[in-house]
């Protein structure tokens, strides 16, 4: 038996052949060496996202959250829900806040839920990835595996918005959050002093307002080289993809030249635990991550 | 003017305060406000053109009952949900909430902006993700660049070209979701049953006429 179990909630980002699929798969191999199960909740769906507000109204949002706490308490009783996106985690989260706040939005709850034959008895504990590291198992724990420390490399540790904003991980402030470089430290790499920490990325107008977005992610970037770091690290899907795939365009519009590789910290992870390229996903990185690919190698 | 429009106009006659209140989600939080101005402050879509109003002044238009500038003001869809003015509030009013909740309610009424893009996005990223139960991002790009029409999407494809021959490579883009490849839930029916019946509920706790 692993030595720890959860309710595994991917999202539809974290899927085979979909835009953080490297996502998917370094925190494959990362949960492997940790000795972490993660069991995919059966059917999964959708938790909404933020940017469907106006479309969705409050009741159908919360109801797809209510669907996968129904699935998951009823697959996979007593185990935690840990999503590694953002969104999805802070949707569920949410929904649960909600539902445990309000007597009449969860009896429609159930309600509409009995339409698919569920219902719900507890909600369980919806998490980040980032929480199960942190706190379940611990910085200390984190180290342990660590065979190739990823000496002289440096990191611009960008934190984001919504694994930061408004729940956050217990115990760090909004403004200047700790974690991601003590997880960088904790890998053996060296974090930057990067004053775009929690800045946002632009998130779902990247789609549809792209010149704001890019105003945006350039000001992350441009912050990022001037920390001196080689390479982003980031926890969250749509700050990974936001910032990685539009440098191009934002290079011809601004006359930068920014090709900046952007990793998810898992990947820095599995990498440090002697993972190979493949394993750390580093075929997903749009923009190549070569010093790391050439120190997987070695 | 639509039906739902002329049914609330009737229904709160003058008091738009009380028909926020009960009508957007997270309404009743908008007498809370203060006027202090650290949300404004606080949004990082506040320096690019574009905003009607900031978030304090249009909830104190709330309360002066400006109806129709507060309902199609754009400002509310410029939110990128990012969550700074919510955790900032030194009132602890949700604001990022409240603005989708004025967002939503405007486009029921048919009050919003015609043409907003990023009502365009939200109508288009829940009726694709709710569709086979999880997001075919194939599809709800294709969607989003043609929104405008052929010629205007085959440019912003072409823009975009190398960006998405990037994402494909890094096999981060299947192409094969385009034509009915693509992750789905298995419980479809359940799903939209459960759906149809949580429009039905809201509709109802809210007094609007089923859509």
């Amino acid at each position: 038996m692993a030595r720890k179990e959860y309710a595994f909630y991917p999202g539809c980002s974290s899927q085979k052949g979909a835009s953080a699929s490297n996502y998917l798969s370094s925190v494959e191999s990362m949960c492997k060496t940790l000795d972490i199960k993660m069991t995919e909740i059966p059917d999964w769906n959708c938790c909404g996202a933020s940017v469907s507000y106006a479309e969705a109204g409050e009741l159908p949002r919360h109801v797809m959250n209510a669907r996968n706490f129904a699935l998951a308490e009823q697959n996979l009783p007593g185990q935690d829900i840990v999503a590694t996106c953002a969104a999805c985690w802070l949707g569920a989260r949410e929904s649960k806040e909600r539902l445990e706040h309000s007597n009449v939005l969860m009896a429609d709850t159930q309600e509409a839920l009995k339409e698919a034959g569920l219902n719900i008895k507890v909600i369980p504990e919806v998490r980040h990835m980032v929480e199960v590291l942190i706190e379940d198992l611990g910085y200390d724990e984190l180290k342990k595996p660590v065979k190739k420390p990823l000496d002289g490399m440096k990191f611009a540790g960008y934190v984001g918005c919504q694994t930061n904003r408004p729940f956050g991980i217990h115990g760090e402030s909004f403004e200047n959050p700790m974690y991601l470089d003590k997880l960088v430290e904790s890998v053996g790499a060296e974090p930057t002093q990067f004053d775009q920490k929690v800045t946002c990325c632009g998130g779902a107008l990247a789609f549809s307002e792209p010149d704001k977005a890019q105003a945006q992610i350039k000001d992350i970037i441009e912050a990022a080289y001037d920390s001196g770091a080689e390479m982003l690290v980031t926890p969250c899907p749509l700050c990974q993809a936001n910032t990685e795939v539009y440098q191009g365009q934002i290079n011809k519009k601004y006359g930068t030249k920014f090709n900046m590789p952007v990793l998810y910290y898992s990947q820095l992870m599995t990498l440090a635990y002697g993972g190979s390229a493949k394993e750390a996903g580093l075929d997903g990185n749009v923009i190549r991550a070569r010093k790391l690919e050439e120190f997987a190698a070695k | 003017m639509s039906d739902m429009n002329q049914q609330m106009t009737a229904r709160y006659k003058n008091n738009f305060l009380k028909e926020i209140e009960e009508q957007a989600e997270m309404g009743d939080w908008v007498k809370m406000c203060m006027q202090c101005g650290v949300c404004s402050g606080s949004c990082p879509t506040n320096f690019h053109g574009g905003w009607d109003h900031p978030p304090q002044e249009l909830f104190m238009m709330i309360r002066a009952g400006k109806r129709d500038e507060v309902l199609s003001s754009n400002s509310m869809w410029q939110c990128v949900s990012c969550y700074n003015c919510y955790v900032r509030c030194p009132r602890k009013v949700p604001i990022t909430h409240v603005m989708h909740g004025l967002a939503e309610y405007a486009y029921r009424l048919g009050k919003a902006p015609k043409g907003q893009p990023t009502q365009h996005l939200s109508k288009t990223f829940w009726d694709n993700a709710t569709k086979y139960g999880r997001v075919n991002e194939v599809k709800l790009t294709q969607s989003l660049y043609f929104k405008d029409g052929i010629g205007s999407g085959i440019k912003k494809a072409l823009e975009m070209q190398s960006m998405a021959l990037g994402l494909v490579k890094a096999k981060r883009l299947n192409p094969m979701e385009a034509v009915g490849g693509g992750h789905k839930c298995k419980d479809l029916k359940g799903i939209h049953a459960m759906l149809a019946k949580a429009r039905e509920l809201e509709a109802k706790r809210k007094g609007r006429q089923p859509a």
